[in-house]
């Protein structure tokens, strides 16, 4: 009995343990444990993890695997932690590191995290800091003194209320998160506080990404349509502002749609507000 | 969670495109936001979707006591729940005076316009009465809850069914559903909410509010009313000062709101009712539409079971039966006691360190039992010490 018990533990953890390189793009869920390449192939005809000593360099080299989001190490597998779809993207030097892997999922909270450009609502004034509500767990907190050319005599004009664009200099999960509106050199960059108009609307974080890809077309056509000016925050917030209410009203909607529509759909609506 | 704040910008854009008559999601300024009536398998059981906003509505009966002054009456329970997943402003100790707000005004709405009559609830005066039960869930807050909750609540009564009663002299017989056909409540009139939002001192409404503009609004005027142009209640919120040509304009607005909505209603109500007499499919499940990109359905996969008979064959050829119980219970000191042995470990492959703990533990035991069984003549294979008894951890 106690063999037999033996034997179906073993085969359910290898049933459980697949090759990334067999699921990429393909759904996984929470709790799945994937092989890298390499191990696939130790575990292949040896089964007691005896690892064939290879001595051309022909094969794959593994360098640095990068575990991106909803991937977690656990031991020398990756652990899926959310569900969506595998991905997984060679890195470009060619031989440095091999590659990475992440997973596409979707959702609408927000946690902050370090480098994020995100828009955030200015909650309260308190002494020398404010409060930014950016979405997630806890308000993030802005130093007065963190935007281009302020200093103590000369205060960033800020009320409760107002739109900031700035990023995460500090993001984890152990501390409150604090943002900035300054880069490394001192500069604004783009960020600081957000003019009087225009209509802020909130999106799932996976329609930003997309709408931020560096080859989205969907940008494009919005640009031809009317001029505009537009802030995407990483915490699902868009800000957009055309001439008219209307016009802006146009572009929140097509925006928000933009996410349940195929190219197609998309294109003839274009082609439709152009007339 | 506290609720994201709402910030000047909007608030702003938001005014000023109401004043230039225009909403968000494209509306005019009295249109109602698309409304979803869909039923569950059992009857009361309804869900209402306006717009975003979801309200799950269940109506439910029991046999009860009636109260003292009104001993041929029925009872009605009304209750709506704000449940957390509707909004993250929403936790459980929070939302109190939204709540009490929202169930006072239900309860004026559907009690007080007698829109159920009471008395057919009436098994035995003063003994034995029905006590109708609504509950109704907010399961997503996109503004206008009270209309939403309202078409709801009347929607899951006018779907119930009751079980059949019949009373001969002394004896009150209650069928079971199988044994006769469930009774349909009796429903006067179908009183339904609409909603006015008011911006700018009252210079300008829109009907059905969503959330945004919710947010922004000065004050909020709710008129009940049916199709008989009759108002069961009306009720101003938020201190504005309302003309009286305002609310009676309003009051005509919801006059023809209200028709529509009721006509929707009869409609749903209908083409269930056909669904369930036909024999076809109904329940939650159906209204789902698949065809929709945010559905997401995977092929079957086909899954080869020839083998399934031969693997279930062996592996019941190799277990071992379980050993026989034996009822004589063996006394080892006063106070503990032993009946039969148990059964194997089934639990899986124990790591081989525990396993030697096992045996340095287990060969005691091992003995005292071998010399058990062979007192009580039971044969046992595989008595070796691997096959030690469950060890209990401390």
């Amino acid at each position: 009995m106690a063999e037999a018990g033996g034997i179906t533990t073993e085969s359910v953890a290898g049933d459980r343990a697949r090759a990334a390189r067999t699921m990429l793009d393909q759904v996984v869920l929470p709790g799945e444990e994937l092989l890298l390449p390499e191990q696939e192939d130790a575990e292949g005809p040896g089964g007691a993890g005896e690892r064939p000593l290879r001595l051309n360099a022909g094969t794959r080299s593994r360098g640095r695997v990068v575990c991106g989001p909803g991937l977690r190490r656990s031991g020398d597998r990756l652990l899926v932690t959310k569900c969506g779809r595998l991905r997984h993207k060679e890195p470009g030097g060619g031989s440095s590191g091999g590659g990475v892997y992440w997973v596409d999922s979707q959702q609408k909270r927000y946690v902050p995290v370090k480098g994020d450009h995100v828009i955030g609502i200015v909650t309260a004034k308190s002494g020398d800091i404010f409060k930014v509500d950016v979405g997630g767990s806890e308000p993030a907190s802005l130093s007065y003194l963190a935007f281009e050319g302020a200093t103590k005599r000369n205060r960033p004009n800020v009320q409760v209320g107002d739109l900031i664009y700035g990023q995460f200099v500090v993001a984890n999960k152990d501390m409150e998160p604090e943002m900035v509106c300054i880069d490394s050199c001192g500069r604004a960059s783009g960020m600081g506080v957000i003019g009087q108009d225009g209509l802020l609307f909130k999106v799932t974080l996976g329609l930003i990404r997309k709408l931020l890809a560096p080859d989205c077309e969907i940008l494009q056509e919005v640009g031809k349509l009317y001029p505009l000016e537009i802030v995407f925050g990483m915490n699902g917030r868009i800000w957009v502002k055309a001439k008219t209410i209307q016009q802006t009203l146009i572009l929140a909607n097509i925006l928000e749609a933009c996410e349940h529509m195929t190219a197609d759909q998309r294109k003839q609506i274009f082609s439709r507000l152009a007339e | 969670m506290k609720e994201t704040p709402l910030s000047n910008c909007e608030r702003r854009f938001l005014l000023r495109a109401i004043e230039e008559k225009k909403r968000l999601d494209g509306r005019q300024t009295y249109d109602y936001r698309n409304i979803k009536i869909s039923f569950g398998t059992d009857y009361g059981c309804c869900i209402v979707e306006l717009g975003k906003t979801r309200v799950l509505g269940q109506v439910s009966c029991e046999l009860v006591s009636p109260k003292l002054n009104r001993a041929t009456e029925g009872i009605l329970f009304f209750n709506l729940e704000l449940s957390q997943m509707a909004a993250p402003a929403f936790e459980p100790g929070r939302q109190s005076d939204l709540l009490v707000k929202l169930n006072r005004l239900l309860e004026r709405c559907l009690r007080n316009s007698k829109c159920i009559d009471t008395e057919s609830l009436c098994v035995v005066a003063g003994e034995k009465v029905w006590q109708i039960r609504v509950d109704l869930h907010l399961l997503n807050h996109d503004g206008n809850i009270i209309d939403a909750a309202s078409i709801a609540a009347i929607v899951a009564l006018c779907h119930f069914r009751r079980p059949d009663v019949s009373v001969q002299g002394d004896e009150v017989t209650l069928y079971t559903p199988e044994e006769r056909d469930p009774v349909p409540l009796s429903i006067h009139h179908m009183p339904i909410c609409v909603s006015f939002a008011f911006f700018q001192q009252g210079t300008y409404l829109l009907v059905d509010p969503n959330e945004r503009e919710e947010r922004v609004m000065d004050g909020l005027l709710v008129i009940a009313m049916n199709k008989h142009r009759e108002i069961c209640t009306i009720q101003s919120s938020g201190g504005i000062m309302l003309l009286k040509d305002q609310v009676l304009r309003c009051s005509k607005i919801a006059g023809v709101k209200v028709l529509e909505i009721t006509e929707l209603i009869q409609k749903a109500l209908e083409n269930d009712r056909k669904v369930r007499k036909e024999g076809g499919k109904y329940g939650f499940a159906e209204s789902i539409a698949s065809q929709r990109i945010t559905a997401f359905k995977m092929e079957k996969a086909p899954i080869d079971t020839s083998d399934v008979e031969e693997k279930a064959e062996e592996i019941i050829a190799e277990a071992e039966p379980p050993l026989e119980v034996v009822s004589n219970p063996v006394l080892w000191t006063p106070g503990t006691a032993q009946i039969g042995e148990g059964v194997e470990n089934s639990w899986g492959d124990l790591e081989d360190s525990e396993k030697e703990e096992e045996d340095e533990d287990g060969t005691d035991e091992a003995i005292i039992l071998d010399s058990i069984k062979m007192d009580i003549g039971v044969e046992v294979s595989n008595i070796g010490s691997q096959d030690a008894p469950i060890v209990l951890s401390d």
